[in-house]
């Protein structure tokens, strides 16, 4: 099996999805001759011709714009916005359009269509090349919104995110995208090569939304993490020497709940990670849903490890970041619990 | 050094209520005047037909001008579409009374912009796309769309295609060519760019129309639009419709006054005409023209439609609250439905009798309409859409935290 890293994952499910349906379309800012400020669309415009994959003006409301009126014609575009942090001149079109189309028009008119963002910091982006918005997309009704952490979940997802009659929001950690990062930001980066979901199937093959995945088993406590985290996650509790139970949800809606629930009603303890600001966040429902879900079987209260509810600040990356040693912190505070 | 104290404008037009209305400073240009270019003329060639205007009725009914020339047109198509506008007038009115009797919540009329879109949908083909706002009914109308089910879709009863899921007069109809209306402005510019890029990249041979107001040009949905569909070329008409108004600012505000609203198109290189939206045959002709070269891939057109929005903007508006009450009849641009009666009178086409009887016969079939879907219901009595496909089409198939939540609600 071929090695990719995360961005040769999503250039080849691209590159696969353009091959094998017509109705594909790749568009974006710099996505066509240039091939993507992150190479992700390298090569794509030469192969499959300017119709399936060009250049567009930087607009991001234009891009999405365009793309919900192409997918109601009844093509499947597979759109980019730059960085996740751009994506608000374009969030009318998505939460008021793309999301709501179907709905409004009881079936009529659908949008499938995927809007790929890179996402994430731990990259020194600061303010705008580091925000992670997916709690901006989770609260819409309408949409689905993915975030993979390695290259094999980044291809499969994504061929099934074009796939699917939704719009699906797909959010690609870039921080990950050229290796796995555990937070350790002053150790050595790795590379893709030398980790096994490196590894990555030739040829189409999809991964089903809505599916989480125990990426470690424990049975002291269950850390809910993806995208980046995921790795911190493991980096931390493998550190620490706590029998941890890690999930990558992979899928933020919908949510694998029944992974979950499962999980947290064994280890009865339960921790939540992501990079986004704590207060509202994907994390919150997740917490409310072990609670609701899982009352009498909890231990100790649900921890969020999380971004501070601030800006993402460029100096101070590495305070803000949610690195390994908090998380390890919040895995014994929780597991302190009697 | 002397000092300037920096003050804004604050634009405002130049009548308020109490006033007479003043509509001295609006040229009318003269019918028949404006050149017809060739469909491949360069947008630099066009620049007078931004500014001047496109008219074919004259004061006396009679078509002139090179843009009157349409040698297919029928006395039976130009009598229906007086009968598409008659079919309006009497549905706007019949709901603006059901509105007070409160079997819908809200209505909007289209009173004075009949000629607009009854006229625009006669230059489509089967297949072509609209993306309307909330003001062009009349696409729907002149497309034969049954009015009884409008008429559903308003009271959001059980006949309602849309499941009473949306406002009222928030119409879809794919095989109409009529897209999903959204509340938002502007949204479906750019999207009507996008469709027909589609169906460039697909390589058929249909093309999009899209809508906007003249108060909405303001949106950046506008600009993205503009710039999408030039660099492209995209197979669109882009439409303004400029009723003057926006609930209750001045067209000024949008920056009307800047040259005019189809004088956009010249920073973009689109090719734009501004058009009598008052006379159905010049919104017919552009229509044409406009739409011919959409379809001979010869890219976007923009029109500026020139009308009045004579009614409230909707049923929640009172206009007298901001412009004077009679300002309607004081537009200089007339009637749209009595000018094109006027110009069948002169061709020996027509007759006040047949008009009146006309009128008379399109009141009977709205009413007759109007019986069969409130026999189904209206918004608050007899059948409307059970509760439990509230939760359908959120997505194609039910995820199951959707179906938890209908369980629980007991639906």
């Amino acid at each position: 099996m071929p090695c990719m890293t995360m961005i040769e994952a999503i250039r080849d499910a691209l590159d696969v999805a353009l091959a094998q349906d017509p109705e594909v379309t790749v568009f974006g800012q710099d996505v066509g001759f240039f091939g993507g400020v992150f190479r992700c669309t390298a090569g794509l415009q030469k192969k499959h011709g300017e119709t399936r994959c060009f250049d567009t003006p930087i607009s991001e409301l234009g891009i999405v714009g365009a793309a919900i009126g192409m997918a109601s014609y009844g093509l499947k575009p597979v759109v980019e916005i730059q960085f996740a942090d751009y994506m608000y001149p374009a969030y009318d079109q998505i939460v008021s359009e793309a999301a709501r189309l179907r709905f409004r028009s009881a079936g009529e008119f659908t949008c499938p269509m995927v809007i790929r963002m890179p996402t994430g910091g731990g990259i020194f982006g600061a303010q705008t090349h580091s925000q992670s918005p997916e709690a901006l997309f989770t609260h819409v009704a309408g949409l689905k919104t993915v975030v993979p952490s390695n290259p094999h979940d980044a291809k499969g997802l994504l061929l099934a995110a074009i796939a699917d009659p939704d719009p699906v929001i797909f959010l690609e950690p870039k921080r990950i995208y050229n290796g796995p990062f555990d937070g350790h930001h002053n150790r050595p980066v790795t590379a893709w090569r030398s980790h096994p979901l490196g590894e990555v199937p030739e040829g189409p093959y999809t991964l089903p939304l809505g599916q989480a995945v125990i990426r470690r088993e424990g049975a002291a406590l269950t850390v809910l993490a993806y995208g980046t985290m995921v790795h911190v996650a493991l980096a931390a509790v493998q550190e620490g020497g706590i029998d941890a139970e890690v999930i990558d949800l992979r899928t933020l809606l919908p949510l694998d709940l029944e992974t979950i629930t499962t999980s947290v009603r064994k280890t009865r303890r339960c921790v939540v990670l992501h990079e986004a600001t704590l207060t509202s966040g994907f994390g919150a429902e997740l917490a409310a849903l072990v609670q609701a879900e899982c009352f009498w079987h909890l231990e100790a209260p649900v921890e969020r490890v999380t971004g501070w509810d601030t800006p993402y600040p460029h100096t101070n990356e590495w305070d803000y970041f949610p690195g390994p040693a908090r998380v390890a912190a919040a895995c014994h505070r929780v597991l302190e619990v009697k | 050094m002397t000092h300037t104290a920096l003050s804004l404008r604050f634009a405002a037009p130049d009548v308020r209520p109490g006033a007479a209305p003043d509509f001295s400073q609006f040229q009318v240009p003269v019918a028949g005047e404006m050149p017809r270019p060739a469909i491949d003329a360069t947008p630099e060639t066009l620049r007078d037909l931004a500014f001047g205007m496109i008219r074919v009725l004259d004061d006396t009914g009679q078509a002139v001008g090179p843009w009157a020339d349409m040698p297919d047109l029928t006395d039976d198509m130009r009598r229906e579409g007086l009968r598409h506008m008659l079919k309006l007038r009497a549905y706007d009115a019949r709901m603006l009374l059901a509105q007070r009797q409160q079997k819908p919540s809200f209505y909007m009329q289209h009173l004075g912009e009949e000629a607009v879109s009854c006229a625009f949908q006669r230059a489509l083909r089967p297949g072509d796309m609209n993306f309307p706002t909330y003001r062009q009914a009349g696409l729907l109308i002149a497309s034969g769309y049954p009015v009884k089910t409008m008429m559903c879709q308003v009271y959001g009863n059980d006949g309602d295609p849309v499941r009473g899921r949306q406002l009222p007069v928030f119409y879809s109809s794919k095989e109409h060519g009529f897209f999903s209306i959204s509340g938002n402005l502007g949204t479906q510019y750019i999207q009507a760019v996008g469709w027909a890029m589609g169906s460039a990249i697909a390589g058929d041979d249909k093309i999009a129309a899209a809508w906007i107001g003249d108060g909405s040009t303001a949106e950046s949905d506008f600009h993205a639009a503009m710039v999408f569909a030039s660099t492209y070329r995209a197979p669109v008409v882009l439409n303004i419709v400029n009723n003057q108004w926006a609930i209750s600012t001045f067209q000024g505000l949008a920056r009307g006054g800047a040259g005019s609203f189809a004088a956009r198109g010249h920073g973009f290189g689109i090719p734009a005409l501004r058009v009598d939206g008052n006379d159905y045959l010049a919104v017919l002709a552009v229509a044409r023209w406009a739409t011919e070269r959409a379809r001979a891939n010869l890219g976007p057109t923009l029109i500026e439609h020139v009308t009045y929005r004579a009614a409230g903007h909707s049923t929640s508006d009172d206009p007298s609250a901001y412009r004077p009450s009679d300002e309607d009849a004081c537009w200089p641009l007339g009637d749209p439905v009595l000018r094109l009666k006027q110009h069948l009178i002169a061709r020996g086409a027509w007759s006040a009798e047949r008009h009146i009887q006309a009128e008379a016969e399109v009141m009977a079939e709205i009413a007759a309409a109007q019986r069969k879907a409130e026999a189904i219901g209206t918004l608050h009595s007899g059948r409307r859409p059970s509760p439990a496909e509230m939760f359908d089409d959120v997505y194609a198939e039910m995820p199951p935290h959707l179906r938890r939540q209908r369980q629980q609600a007991g639906f």
